[in-house]
């Protein structure tokens, strides 16, 4: 506190303000030390109010804590795992270990099996899930503005919903037979009711205050949709697209499980079936590897369109 | 004159009773150019109600609205309207949020710009132009609020308690802040507010509004010179106005408690 003394903080500075206002808080700085000891370091602003010090250096374990511990935890459970296969506790047939996945792995991609099958689930997944994002954004914002339309489509929106929608597979079969098309719908239709309901919760749910400012400023219902409905519902619609994405994946396999000619999730049952269980989890893994990457990958999106959110 | 109203009827449609209330029964006022008026009250008597009604949000269910003439029936950018909640785009930034309305009038883009930096200076928030708003305080929030609606610059500025939800030194210094800036552009104004010093501190010429439904009870002339400084709210003259106006409401709330045990 005797440092402090010794250096007052100037209010005849205030004045001088270009603008010679004195700011309401100065919130919007994360920190401003309390001298006990000697007075860190000070950093200059253009507010005289504003005094900051930079933070006390930070561990690098300490700043990348999440991710270490993680990483350990995973590679843990991985030789744990190996350990276990490796002493063969339990058959191979029963629980094959990494090494043997890693092995059987490198099997199917030599004879071409892998890429075949990547290459069909991938256009069925590829096509389902991009179709259903383009049809299900607009419907959905319309759903969402117009109740009307809303009370029209709601019944079917929450029979469809409802229903697992893999119960309409037989049905797909027969219309669209075995091949590609009868998985893209159902993965089509996984994906589809996902985004479609969050996007019409996110117009339902945005601010009527900020409506209310667009029509103040004499706004019409076309322009209140492009500056307020559509920004303002992003959030809600990237975690429909999240979501999206697991039913599509449920799609694939077990579209592929009930009848397919080739993909990743035909190739599990028929590996299933014959006790390759190494290749069962071969499969596993790139489903699962598959969703975390586009999960990551709009994570990644939804990180670029929060940035108006504080950082926590 | 500027804005007259002529036996101005509305009716506030309650969808959760089911009903229409009664909120504005016939006000009649004028204010003239370059006015700055306050209008005050009991809470709940149709002030909010009438100033929607002057931006065109709520329909008259009979009377009449004109500004310098014209007739209002719908929102039009002769008219600013600064919220009591900030109500700002939060993924806009602060400057963005400034262009929201100068962009909705369909300003060309590099006027536009310069026009809403010059208010983003005015209302002292130049260092904060790109910041967003959720990182701003509550009355840093408002001046946005604020500069967004001189920006369209409006024939007359409506102003809905922009200060209630603010701590009581940051209101002070909004309402001094809101002086300096009102001298600068000296735009009428209809500020509602059921502070009574506010009221006085800010206005010309205060209205008093009695219980539900809306009527005029009084209008008082604040014959102080301005520049006015926070001080003058500790004037005898200042005071007296006050008291009076107190007095006014006073008598009004309790009729409003009278007819709601009756």
């Amino acid at each position: 506190m005797a440092d402090r003394a010794e250096k007052p903080i100037k209010y005849d500075t205030i004045q001088s303000h270009p603008t010679g206002t004195i700011f309401d808080t100065v919130q919007n700085y994360p920190t401003e030390m309390v001298a006990t000891g000697p007075l860190p370091t000070r950093v200059q602003h253009d507010n005289p109010l504003v005094i900051t010090s930079p933070l006390p250096e930070q561990s690098w374990f300490r700043r990348h804590e999440a991710l270490v511990i993680g990483m350990s935890a995973v590679v843990v459970f991985f030789a744990l795992w190996q350990a276990v296969g490796s002493a063969r506790v339990v058959s191979r047939l029963f629980l094959p270990a990494p090494s043997d996945v890693i092995e059987s792995f490198g099997e199917i991609v030599r004879d071409g099996e892998l890429a075949q099958d990547l290459a069909f689930s991938g256009t069925e997944f590829a096509i389902g899930y991009l179709g259903a994002t383009l049809t299900a954004i607009p419907l959905g914002l319309l759903l969402g503005w117009y109740p009307r339309v809303r009370y029209a489509l709601d019944p079917f929106v929450t029979f469809l919903y409802a229903t697992p929608r893999i119960v309409l597979l037989p049905l797909f079969i027969i219309w669209f037979g075995i091949g590609m098309e009868s998985k893209i719908a159902v993965i089509f239709l996984g994906a589809f009711f996902a985004i479609l309901i969050n996007t019409t919760a996110g117009v339902r749910n945005l601010d009527s205050h900020l409506i209310r400012v667009a029509r103040s400023f004499g706004a019409r219902d076309l322009v209140i949709f492009r500056t307020i409905a559509l920004p303002g519902s992003v959030p809600f619609i990237l975690t429909g697209l999240r979501l999206g994405i697991g039913h599509a994946l449920i799609g694939v396999v077990v579209g592929e499980l009930v009848a397919a000619p080739h993909g990743i999730g035909r190739m599990m049952a028929i590996a299933g079936a014959t006790f390759q269980s190494s290749k069962v989890f071969v499969g596993l893994f790139i489903i699962a590897g598959t969703g975390m990457l586009m999960t990551y990958a709009l994570a990644r999106l939804e990180r670029h369109f929060d940035a108006w959110r504080p950082q926590r | 004159m500027k804005l007259q109203a002529r036996d101005v009827v509305i009716h506030h449609r309650r969808q959760r009773y089911g009903d229409m209330l009664l909120a504005v029964d016939g006000v009649t006022l004028d204010i003239a150019e370059g006015e700055f008026v306050a209008i005050v009250g009991p809470s709940g008597c149709g002030k909010t109600t009438f100033l929607n009604a002057v931006d065109g949000l709520l329909p008259l269910t009979s009377g009449a609205l004109t500004l310098n003439g014209r007739q209002i029936d719908r929102p039009g950018h002769d008219r600013g309207m600064v919220f009591q909640q900030p109500s700002l785009l939060p993924w806009r930034t602060v400057m963005g949020n400034v262009l929201y309305g100068v962009e909705l009038i369909g300003i060309p883009k590099e006027e536009a710009r310069s026009r809403a930096k010059r208010f983003v200076e005015l209302v002292g928030l130049e260092g904060f132009a790109e910041s967003y708003p959720l990182e701003l305080s509550g009355g840093m929030q408002q001046r946005v609020n604020l500069a967004r609606a001189l920006a369209v610059d409006p024939e007359i500025l409506l102003l809905d308690e922009p200060f209630a939800a603010l701590d009581a030194q940051t209101r002070e210094t909004m309402q001094q802040e809101l002086l300096r800036i009102w001298n600068e552009t000296r735009k009428t104004a209809v500020f509602i507010t059921h502070d009574i010093v506010e009221g006085v501190y800010l206005a010309d010429r205060v209205i008093v509004f009695t219980a539900r439904p809306g009527r005029v009870k009084e209008i008082l002339k604040v014959d102080i010179p301005r520049p006015r400084d926070l001080r003058v709210k500790r004037d005898q003259r200042f005071l007296e106005i006050e008291t009076r106006i107190w007095e006014s409401i006073r008598e009004e709330a309790a009729r409003d408690t009278l007819a709601a045990t009756a």
